[in-house]
């Protein structure tokens, strides 16, 4: 049975040219980039055409500037950690906004209790950090900016070129966690003036488990992982080098075809958006109707509760992801939707829809009419409709 | 993640809906923990005779509702009064731990919607309860963090495992 993947952003399919190299890969059975004979030298040459294309993908001034992790998660990790330990001596103050995803709170949770302070600034209704709020958080002690360049829950962009600008004006190290954006849009590191940009290769219809970190030239870090001179020095460890073949095709594909992805996501974008008040009623759209990426829409639909809804989805075989506590673990509304002002009632019915390249404008109507159907069900079930939407 | 009972019960619920002029109602859970559960009550000769829910949650509150509405269904208020969050998890054959707290409301509505009917059998008019807006961990003894699921200690703050603070929750 198909199923209609609207939850790119847990899982992108692997792209048909990205697994034929990887199959490749896997056959031609690499050696270990590090050694120096002919075995080696072939491998060496593998991983450099990936680290060129993940460069020329961002706009590296050197590919040299590119390090490869095993993922998002670790490279988040690498910058914060990173930065943190090798510029000490300089101050201990970091700033963050309250939305960020958990491995930057919880990198910086682990800091905090080794003497670092944080600021953590607000987003406004929107979702958005004030530039103005950064530049005034920024104290002699500060040695670190890490905002997020989009956010998981609700697609929304920050203002990262506005940021970048402050930080360069007063020195201070730049980290953005670009892990949904890279790959999504054209993501320029000059134009946006970080130091520091983590990124993972799934976002790009890559390997999941490959990320990386790209490192301006001169930034003050330390590795993460100590023992070899893999990844320039900034990574040791024996490459993946299936993954990050892998990752480097994708990025070539992203960057070839950027244009015609961008203008495809934005149709089905602008569908959901413009059939939804067709579909149900009395809901929130979570998402930046200017400042956002192009492939999610994240929606709060009253009275009825999230992980439901994403149960008789998949009954559909339609596959979307819910930000509500109870589908989480945890049991407490995403930090996120509570920092936009939404209720705690209104955050348990979020939805988050996020397509690719993979799907087509059927997709969307055959998603629709099933939210119809979920969405008249569980309200019937609800005492908050019955109750509220009387009033 | 759920079990094919739980998925049963939450793809087809029984005994959905508000019973018009119901003996006894009971309301359970608040939003802050995602769960609102209602519960009616039409007694005759100190037996259920009828009982439906509403309920806004999660597909395991949905289930818990619609097994303690038919578990509870044509018994006796004695015999109902007895029913616990286990005999309904346990007729569910099971719901992943962070669930269970579900489990408790819906056999804490019962209760409240029995418990409603004798006070107006009695003539009593509670207040209105006040919502409790904090974690609790009264499913079975043990506490699980709500971020990790690892069990932890009564009372703590700090959850050595994920190392979240839970001082919200406590």
């Amino acid at each position: 049975m198909k199923v209609i993947n609207l939850d790119h952003i847990s899982a992108k399919p692997l792209l048909p040219e990205v697994k034929e190299v990887m199959i490749e890969a896997i056959e031609k059975d690499y050696h270990n980039p590090s050694s120096q004979h002919k075995s080696g030298e072939e491998a060496t040459a593998a991983l450099q055409k990936a680290r060129e294309a993940m460069a020329a993908l961002l706009n590296c001034k050197t590919p040299k500037e590119i390090v490869f992790t095993s993922g998002g998660t670790e490279s988040v990790n690498h910058a914060i950690k990173g930065v943190a330990l090798a510029n000490e001596d300089k101050g201990k103050h970091i700033i963050t906004s309250n939305i960020e995803h958990n491995a930057v709170i919880r990198s910086l949770r682990r800091l905090r209790s080794s003497g670092f302070t944080v600021t953590s600034l607000p987003v406004d209704s929107s979702g958005r950090v004030k530039p103005k709020d950064v530049a005034e958080a920024i104290t002699k002690d500060t040695i670190l900016v890490s905002i997020m360049h989009s956010n998981n829950e609700t697609g929304t962009t920050q203002p990262i070129e506005e940021i970048g600008k402050i930080t360069r004006e007063r020195k201070v190290i730049f980290h953005s966690d670009a892990v949904d954006s890279v790959g999504v849009v054209p993501m320029d590191v000059q134009h946006l003036g970080v130091d520091l940009l983590s990124f993972a290769s799934n976002t790009l219809y890559g390997p999941a488990g490959v990320g990386g970190l790209f490192i301006r030239r001169g930034t003050r870090i330390f590795p993460l992982l100590d023992g070899g001179v893999q990844e320039n020095n900034k990574r040791a460890g024996a490459e993946n080098l299936v993954g990050i073949i892998g990752t480097g095709k994708a990025a070539e594909l992203a960057l070839r075809d950027m244009d015609k992805r961008l203008i495809h996501l934005k149709t089905l974008k602008d569908q959901i958006l413009s059939e939804l008040p067709h579909a149900i009623d009395e809901y929130i759209i979570n998402t930046h109707a200017e400042h956002s990426l192009p492939n999610l829409v994240s929606i709060s639909i009253k009275y009825i509760e999230g992980e439901s809804v994403m149960l008789m989805l998949d009954d559909e075989n339609i596959a979307v992801s819910t930000r509500s506590a109870c589908a989480t673990g945890s049991l407490r509304a995403s930090h996120v939707l509570l920092s936009l002002g939404l209720s705690h009632a209104d955050a348990q019915g979020t939805l988050v829809i996020s397509f690719g390249v993979d799907n087509s404008k059927e997709d969307i109507v055959t998603f629709l009419n099933a939210l119809k159907n979920v969405v008249t069900t569980l309200r019937d079930i609800s005492p908050l409709y019955q109750k509220e939407s009387q009033l | 993640m759920y079990n094919k009972t739980v998925m049963d019960h939450f793809r087809n619920p029984r005994n959905v809906g508000v019973i018009e002029n119901a003996d006894g109602v009971g309301e359970v859970g608040n939003p802050l923990c995602g769960d609102i559960m209602t519960i009616y009550l039409k007694i005759k000769d100190d037996h259920i005779e009828d009982i439906k829910f509403q309920t806004f949650g999660c597909g395991s509150a949905i289930a818990v509702s619609s097994m303690i509405t038919e578990i509870a269904k044509g018994k006796s208020l004695v015999d109902a009064k007895h029913l616990t969050n286990k005999d309904v998890a346990k007729a569910l054959e099971g719901l992943p731990k962070n669930k269970l707290h579900c489990s408790n409301l819906g056999a804490d509505a019962l209760q409240l919607a029995i418990q409603n009917y004798e006070d107006k059998l009695a003539g009593v008019t509670r207040p209105e309860p006040i919502r409790k807006e904090k974690h609790e961990h009264s499913h079975g003894e043990k506490c699980y963090c709500p971020y990790c699921d690892i069990e932890i200690q009564e009372g703590i703050t700090f959850c050595d495992a994920c190392q979240s603070s839970l001082e919200d929750e406590h």
